[in-house]
């Protein structure tokens, strides 16, 4: 499944859209930036609340498909234009994180 | 080879949010040079890792990265307060971050953990009222 299936079939409101095209292996959902980056894979959606500036180093270095931001976390606007120069793709939802970990767990 | 690649890097303490920059840009170089993804991950999280604890603690400081087909070693050093008890320190959920941190998803107690984790050898020096220099080497298997 692609980014862009995953946009579609949960509804998920798209703040950066990088490419699409990646594809999305698994889930993994967290707000403690070191234990996501030792614990998220390549590939994996990335479901949290934390918004701030540094998710997307992280996201960078995991190199996960996506960052869904849960329960519509706000982003400033210098994350989404991060997330824009290092092509992060970055998503939101008005869902909490386990209901977006299971819907994403439905979908893989 | 014999001479390593040298990478440095200036690390802002004054900028939190830009921090992550150096690893990531140490990350793009040896996807170029080649690299094992597992061995690239290490290198760059344990990067970060060191990059977050020189902001958040020392007000910055410098990373060198030296690469060599067979290891990469990665030199942080900083002129902060220093570390006053490494063992403490070195345990897991042990943590001197101030509440602001925490809010942003860091200072869990897991800087240090990690990047030991994530390395073969790590080594810090540290002197109270100077500063630390952490020299983590990764050992790059043979193909």
């Amino acid at each position: 499944m692609t980014v862009n299936n995953l946009v579609e079939k949960m509804s998920l409101e798209v703040l950066n859209l990088s490419d699409g095209e990646k594809t999305v292996t698994g889930g993994y959902t967290g707000d403690l930036l070191s234990w996501v980056m030792s614990r998220a894979s390549a590939g994996d959606a990335w479901i949290t609340i934390m918004s701030n500036i540094n998710i997307i180093a992280v996201a960078s270095l995991c190199d996960v498909s996506c960052i869904i931001l849960a329960e519509n976390a706000e982003a400033e606007q210098s994350v989404v234009s991060l997330a824009a120069e290092k092509k992060i793709n970055l998503l939101r939802s008005e869902k909490s994180s386990f209901a977006l970990s299971c819907e994403l767990g439905r979908l893989l | 080879m014999s001479e390593p690649l040298r990478f440095h890097f200036d690390v802002d303490g004054s900028n939190f949010t830009s921090a992550g920059e150096a690893s990531i840009q140490i990350k793009q170089k040896l996807r170029q040079l080649g690299f094992a993804p597992d061995i690239i991950k290490r290198v760059a999280i344990s990067m970060y890792e060191g990059e977050i604890n020189m902001v958040i603690h020392a007000g910055g400081g410098t990373a060198d990265v030296y690469v060599l087909p067979e290891t990469i070693k990665i030199v942080l050093e900083d002129h902060g307060p220093g570390i006053a008890d490494v063992e403490l320190a070195m345990q897991e959920g042990f943590s001197t971050a101030p509440d602001s941190v925490r809010s942003l998803g860091f200072g869990a107690g897991m800087g240090l953990p990690n990047m030991k984790r994530y390395t073969d050898n790590m080594i810090i020096e540290t002197e109270l009222g100077k500063g630390t220099k952490i020299t983590m080497t990764v050992n790059v298997p043979r193909q």
